[in-house]
């Protein structure tokens, strides 16, 4: 298979690679491209060219450090849930994105009639308390458009480890992937 | 955590150059040398305060889907539900909530189909409900922490 050839998931066999070898993070070394590179048998300008272009369509969203909020004084976080007019919501949606202490907005479906709430902002603060400071703030911004709130506070991270990729595509076995 | 831990932290939330010598690129900016950058940087990863420091890569992107689901664990069988529920690596994380919803994660899979079928595992597994919260728009990600 020609390595530019796109694989069922939109990456190529190459993306692909680079994926894999640098989804854990990238190598702390004085030249880490070159390490990848090296681990991958390939020629560094090329390794560096896709991952431009994988940043150039969006595939990598940054190149960058992830902070620990937990571990860095940011204790409590609340996904603030919110019932705002369809109407209205992207404009205050986008609004509420831009706050600094909003880690993500997000519009979502409703399940009625158990859960009302269409809006998602994950509000990040020392303690519960300052968390529901900022929500306040929030409910400021979205005003009248805003029928019901409501703030699900963390109580316990069960789980963190986010995206892995296996070294197999599992898409055509799901059996196996989830067993 | 002193000034160019925080420095560090701060700078390498808004991107990281491809080139040859990237750390000593970011290094001159932030007045130091590349050693200590990458020292401070294994450090900060090793003790915790990074989860990880690299591309972050947009699953949805990539074909693959990024689902929020919740479910109303009852509290006797939680943590029994919680150990199940972790141990699928589809789940990229997972918070226990103040809420009748009580339970609420997510699912990162390299395609649509397999969230069906790990929502049927689940359900089947605990033979709770799983509601399905898929992102249908995005206003804005990229917290950028001021430490």
């Amino acid at each position: 298979m020609s390595d530019q050839q796109l694989q069922d998931n939109g990456l190529t066999e190459l993306d692909r690679r680079i994926v894999l070898a640098t989804q854990q993070g990238l190598p702390l070394t004085s030249k880490p491209y070159h390490a990848i590179s090296d681990q991958l048998g390939l020629d560094v300008d090329l390794v560096q060219q896709r991952l431009r272009h994988l940043l150039a369509c969006g595939v990598i969203r940054r190149i960058g450090a992830v902070p620990n909020h937990y571990k860095l004084g940011y204790r409590a976080n609340g996904m603030s849930v919110w019932d705002v007019d369809d109407e209205q919501v992207d404009e205050l949606g986008a609004r509420v994105g831009r706050l600094d202490f909003v880690s993500h907005a997000y519009l979502r479906p409703r399940h009625l009639p158990d859960w009302p709430y269409n809006l998602f902002a994950m509000v990040h603060g020392r303690n519960h308390e300052e968390v529901t400071r900022k929500v306040d703030l929030i409910a400021e911004i979205l005003g009248d458009a805003k029928r019901h709130y409501d703030v699900l506070l963390s109580t316990r991270i069960l789980k963190k480890t986010g995206l892995r990729l296996l070294p197999e595509a599992r898409s055509a076995e799901p059996d196996t992937a989830v067993a | 955590m002193d000034n160019l831990d925080r420095d560090i932290i701060n700078r390498l939330q808004g991107g990281f150059p491809i080139c040859d010598r990237p750390y000593q690129h970011i290094a001159e900016q932030l007045e130091t040398t590349e050693d200590e950058l990458i020292a401070r940087l294994r450090a900060m990863i090793d003790d915790g305060r990074l989860s990880r420091f690299g591309p972050l890569y947009n699953v949805e992107k990539m074909g693959g889907s990024f689902v929020l689901c919740a479910m109303c664990v009852p509290s006797d069988v939680f943590d029994e539900v919680a150990e199940r529920v972790n141990a699928l690596p589809q789940v990229a994380h997972n918070y226990q909530r103040s809420h009748r919803l009580n339970m609420w994660f997510v699912l990162a899979t390299e395609s649509a189909e397999e969230i069906s079928a790990v929502v049927d595992t689940i359900q089947g597994e605990t033979g709770l409900v799983v509601y399905q919260f898929p992102k249908l728009d995005e206003y804005y990600i990229g917290l950028q922490l001021a430490v």
